[in-house]
C-alpha cells in the first residue's frame, strides 16, 4: 500500500511555487535511485508534480491521498533519475 | 551604485553553449498581483530546471526598486516623477481593489495569515535560483529612475534588442 521512500520533505502549508522549489533543492540532496516523498495539503501538486518531473527527467513514482481531519495531505513520490 | 555584474555577450554565449529550455518575462506592471504572478513563474521555470529572464520596464521597474530609495535625476520634473512614483517591494499596488491602500494592506495580512510568500520573498527566491534581471536603461530614464535607487542584483542594464536576442530562442516568452 504505501510506496517506500528514502527521504522525506514536508510542504504542509505551503502554497504554489513552493512545493516545487522545495522538492528541487531537496532533490540534490538525494543519491540516483533515491525516493523522495513530498507531504503537500495543496491540491495543484496533483498536476504539478508529474508536470515537474516531466521537465527535468525525474521518475515519478505515484500519489496518495490521505485525509487528516479537515484537510487532505498529498503524498506525492519521486525517483532521482540523475 | 548598482553595477553590470555580467557581460552581455559572455552571458548570451554562455547561454547557447549550454542550451536549457529558456523562459523570459517582461514585467511592465507595477502591480503587486501581477508582479507576484511573474515572479511565481519565474521561480517555479527556474525549479524545472529552465533559464529564466525578468526584464523590468516601465512600471514594472518598481519591483526591482529598493524599498524608499529616492532618485536623484537632475531635472525636477523627473526627480518629481521618481517621487510621486513609489517603488520598492512593499509599495506596490493591487491591480483591482486597492482603495488607497486599504485593500492592499488587507491582502498582505491574508497572504502572511496563509504563510504565502510577498514580493520580496519571492524575488529573493527567484535571484537564488538563477534568475536573470534586466533593467530597461530607457524607461529607466523615462520615469527618473536611478540605478542607484534599484536593488544590488541586476545582471544588465539593457535594451529591446538584448531582450529579443534572448526571447528568440527561448521556448515560453509572457509579457505581465
Amino acid at each position: 500500500m504505501a510506496i517506500p521512500s528514502d527521504v522525506k520533505l514536508d510542504t504542509l502549508g505551503l502554497f504554489c511555487p513552493m512545493p516545487i522549489i522545495k522538492t528541487s533543492k531537496k532533490i540534490k540532496e538525494l543519491a540516483v535511485g533515491q525516493v523522495l516523498e513530498v507531504v503537500s495539503d495543496d491540491e495543484g501538486i496533483k498536476k504539478d508534480m508529474p508536470a515537474w518531473c516531466e521537465t527535468t527527467g525525474h521518475e515519478y513514482v505515484g500519489l496518495e491521498e490521505q485525509s487528516n481531519g479537515g484537510s487532505i495531505h498529498y503524498k506525492t513520490y519521486v525517483r532521482k533519475t540523475k | 551604485m548598482a553595477t553590470t555584474k555580467l557581460d552581455p555577450q559572455a552571458a548570451l554565449a554562455e547561454l547557447q553553449e549550454s542550451k536549457p529550455q529558456r523562459v523570459t518575462l517582461v514585467v511592465l506592471s507595477g502591480d503587486m498581483d501581477r508582479v507576484m504572478a511573474a515572479f511565481i513563474i519565474a521561480t517555479g521555470a527556474a525549479s524545472m530546471g529552465m533559464q529564466v529572464t525578468m526584464f523590468f520596464t516601465f512600471w514594472g521597474l518598481n519591483a526591482i526598486r529598493r524599498e524608499g530609495a529616492k532618485g536623484t535625476a537632475k531635472d525636477w520634473l523627473r526627480r518629481m516623477f521618481g517621487h510621486l512614483n513609489k517603488g520598492g517591494a512593499d509599495s506596490l499596488p493591487l491591480s483591482r481593489f486597492h482603495f488607497w491602500g486599504l485593500g492592499t494592506r488587507m491582502m498582505k495580512l491574508v497572504m502572511k495569515q496563509n504563510r504565502m510568500p510577498g514580493i520580496a520573498e519571492l524575488r529573493a527566491m527567484a535571484l537564488d535560483l538563477g534568475v536573470r534581471f534586466i533593467a530597461c536603461t530607457t524607461t529607466l530614464g523615462l520615469m527618473g529612475i536611478t540605478k542607484d535607487t534599484l536593488i544590488d542584483e541586476i545582471d544588465q542594464f539593457a535594451g529591446v534588442s538584448t531582450y529579443l536576442a534572448e526571447a528568440k530562442d527561448a521556448q515560453v516568452n509572457l509579457f505581465i
